[in-house]
């Protein structure tokens, strides 16, 4: 048998990589410590490029959403103040209420040009749009992983009828057309919480966004790790597990949960993008956020109704949207090769 | 090796064991075939397993063999219960195991072990060996002295591991080391009992020697009894005291090593010896008896009446479509040596006067053969 010293000296990992080998050999003698898959998988992640400039974005979009209040006191403008209408902003706006500047009113003043009609900040109002559709993505995306999670792992590992009935569940949730429910529901589920008459606060509004995309979002995953935890039951060392004495709790906490990360890592960051898309299309089509809360979806709404007259106003917005997508998905692409190198594109 | 890892005393190799450890009388496993529309009910069954007795004794180790998809692995599965028994008994020193829930088996499972097949997925790739080996005693609330951790470290250094390994992960071992971290955990609980399911199979036939003569040492030294299950003949004979031999889900023989392997009586364990491929030399060729059955073993959904070695047997006659041969001990078998067979063959393993050749195919086959040049002759 080769001893284990030597094994790890051929290691294929460790040939492949120079830079490692040398380190393992100088680390040698002090400990023999094995890279969990974890760490293979970020040393692969490290080496691939389009991975670490798209995380890098997605990362700078998270910073920039999160010091959105502190930007905007530097910067010295809000979302909320009506320009055109300030003393010390004189002939922002035009006769037709359009900017009068360049591009959009682009300026040192206001950096992103400033709102056609209403004369806001567009820098400002983007900022805080980006940080509001992130944190409902995120919360959103954590419920659906959660709840897919669990419903996956019931039903992947307690099998039969249990598996069974959820299976059924999960395929007529399936069956709902998304956003067409998503437009039908959303003043429905506002009216639970407060009466058509008054007026919904913006958080009730958030919480019914979340709610009824939370609905309809977390079947994929619930397959996804299904499928993964059907196969993994089957394993020896849930046998061995189970020999051993382990409990079902146990076993599924220690045994199948670590080996089902990777999927639910790589379906996370593919949801993630997707929620955020959702939600700005419903502000689009008037059933989300509402003025005059500052939102990414709204913007596109504002810059459809006047892109003939201000076709600036639509850049700053859709440009962002795109490289935070774009990014985010090649960053989803990554995690998967990094996670998988074995399977191909 | 550490003195906290050995049991009390040495067991000697010889042969049966006085004092019984496990017990399987009339073990019966039936898998449930679901059918029909639009209601599913049971339409038959899979008889993996069908009235096993068996025993084990205390630092014993019993080989049982057979064809594929005869119930050995079911049969080791339903011992250490990871499957529910049909029917029959199981009982473990004593005690009566056979539908015990989780929290009865509690106390007995850290005595009754496994050593899986396949070392590349009886280990959880997402664990150090650390954890790993750790964890049944985690499990069992068993606290070694000097830890856990030190505990693990001799273990690995027992099963021929550098202790330094602890940190590493599965992926970083040979499918000879994996093995061996499976036989470490399954020897973290000091067990009395192991059942090993084909555990060198999978493995490189030069590793498979180093695992089988680690598991020697293993129940050697720390009087491990051993339920070794496997389909490769020469690894049992070197590996076990007493030997059962099953086939489709019934033991047909049962003996010490010597009574099989030389004095074998069941026509079924005739022929699978006869089986075993051998290197020998050209003058030695025709020193053991030569048997080929045909065909394939019957559907355990349907197994034929009486025995059921019966549809393949060369000697099959009306008594054993109608009579099912019990296992009994027959006259001139030595104390032990147990045989369900209505028309036992003789005693030894000597070639017979006549080759016993059931495939049409190889039958012909050989015919041919010996008459070509007969034909040559006669033309020329």
């Amino acid at each position: 048998m080769t001893s284990p010293t030597k094994a790890e000296g051929s290691g294929p990992s460790v040939a492949l990589d120079p830079e490692l080998a040398s380190t393992t050999e100088a680390d040698k003698p002090k400990k023999l410590e094995g890279r969990s898959p974890g760490q293979l998988m970020w040393q692969r992640f490290r080496r691939d490029r389009t991975g670490m400039i798209s995380a890098g974005v997605v990362i700078f979009f998270f910073v920039v959403s999160a010091l959105a209040p502190v930007i905007s006191s530097l910067y010295g403008k809000n979302p909320y103040t009506l320009y055109a209408q300030e003393p010390d902003y004189p002939f922002l706006l035009d006769d037709f209420a359009m900017p009068t500047g360049t591009f959009g009113g682009v300026s040192g003043e206001f950096w992103f040009g400033v709102e056609p009609k209403l004369g806001r900040d567009v820098f400002t109002m983007l900022l805080y749009g980006i940080r509001n559709s992130l944190y409902m993505a995120l919360v959103l995306t954590t419920l659906c992983v959660v709840t897919g999670v669990l419903i996956g792992l019931v039903s992947g590992y307690f099998g039969g009828k249990v598996d069974y009935w959820l299976g059924r569940v999960t395929d007529f949730f399936l069956s709902f057309p998304n956003q067409l429910f998503f437009i039908a529901f959303m003043p429905i589920v506002t009216a639970m919480f407060v009466s058509p008459t008054d007026e919904t606060p913006t958080y009730l509004r958030v919480v019914a966004i979340i709610l009824v995309m939370w609905f309809l979002g977390w079947m994929s995953l619930a397959r996804l790790v299904r499928g993964s935890v059907l196969s993994l039951r089957e394993r020896e060392f849930v046998e061995a597990a189970k020999v051993s004495g382990a409990s079902r709790w146990r076993i599924v906490r220690k045994e199948i949960l670590p080996n089902v990360v990777t999927p639910i890592l790589v379906q996370a960051t593919y949801t993630l993008p997707s929620s955020i898309l959702n939600i700005a299309f419903l502000s689009f089509v008037g059933v989300g956020l509402v003025e005059p809360t500052p939102d990414w979806g709204r913007m596109f709404a504002i810059g459809a109704d006047t892109y003939e007259q201000d076709p600036a106003f639509l850049l700053f917005p859709g440009a962002a949207l795109v490289i935070f997508i774009l990014a985010f998905n090649l960053l989803g692409d990554s995690v998967r090769d990094a996670f998988d190198p074995k399977t191909g594109r | 090796m550490s003195d906290n890892l050995t049991l009390p005393e040495q067991q000697g190799a010889t042969g049966t064991s006085v004092e019984t450890l496990l017990e399987v009388e009339g073990l019966t496993k039936h898998f449930p075939i679901y059918g029909g529309f639009p209601i599913k009910r049971k339409v038959g069954a899979v008889q993996a397993v069908d009235g096993v007795d068996l025993t084990v004794g205390v630092g014993e180790s019993v080989g049982l063999v057979g064809e594929s998809g005869c119930g050995k692995s079911t049969t080791g599965r339903l011992i250490t219960r990871l499957l529910e028994p049909t029917g029959g008994k199981i009982s473990y020193a004593g005690q009566d195991i056979t539908h015990a829930s989780r929290r009865q088996l509690a106390p007995v499972r850290s005595e009754i072990q496994m050593i899986f097949q396949d070392p590349y997925s009886s280990l959880n790739p997402r664990q150090t060996v650390g954890t790993i080996i750790k964890s049944p005693m985690e499990v069992n609330g068993i606290n070694p002295e000097g830890g856990r951790e030190k505990k693990v470290r001799e273990l690995l250094e027992l099963v021929g591991l550098n202790p330094e390994h602890y940190n590493r992960f599965p992926h970083e071992f040979s499918g000879g080391q994996r093995q061996r971290i499976g036989v470490a955990r399954a020897l973290a609980l000091n067990p009395k009992l192991i059942v090993a399911d084909e555990p060198v199979s999978a493995l490189d036939v030069s590793i498979q020697a180093q695992v089988v003569n680690l598991l020697q040492k293993v129940q050697e030294e720390m009087g491990i009894a051993f339920l070794f299950i496997a389909h490769d003949l020469a690894v049992v004979r070197h590996f076990s005291q007493r030997v059962a031999v099953m086939y489709l889900g019934k033991v047909v023989e049962v003996g010490d090593r010597d009574s099989i392997y030389n004095r074998p009586r069941h026509p079924y364990t005739h022929a699978l010896l006869s089986a075993v491929p051998e290197v020998a030399v050209d003058d030695e060729a025709d020193d053991k008896e030569r048997i080929r059955l045909a065909g394939d073993v019957p559907s355990p959904i349907h197994p034929p009446s009486g025995c059921r070695f019966r549809t393949r047997c060369w000697k099959a006659q009306d008594k054993c479509a109608s009579e099912e041969p019990p296992l009994i001990q027959l006259s001139g078998n030595r104390e032990g040596h147990l045989t369900a067979c209505h028309f036992p063959e003789d005693p030894t393993t000597e070639p017979r006067a006549e080759d016993v050749v059931m495939d049409p195919a190889l039958k012909a086959l050989e015919d041919g053969e010996t008459e070509e040049p007969a034909a040559k002759t006669a033309g020329d």
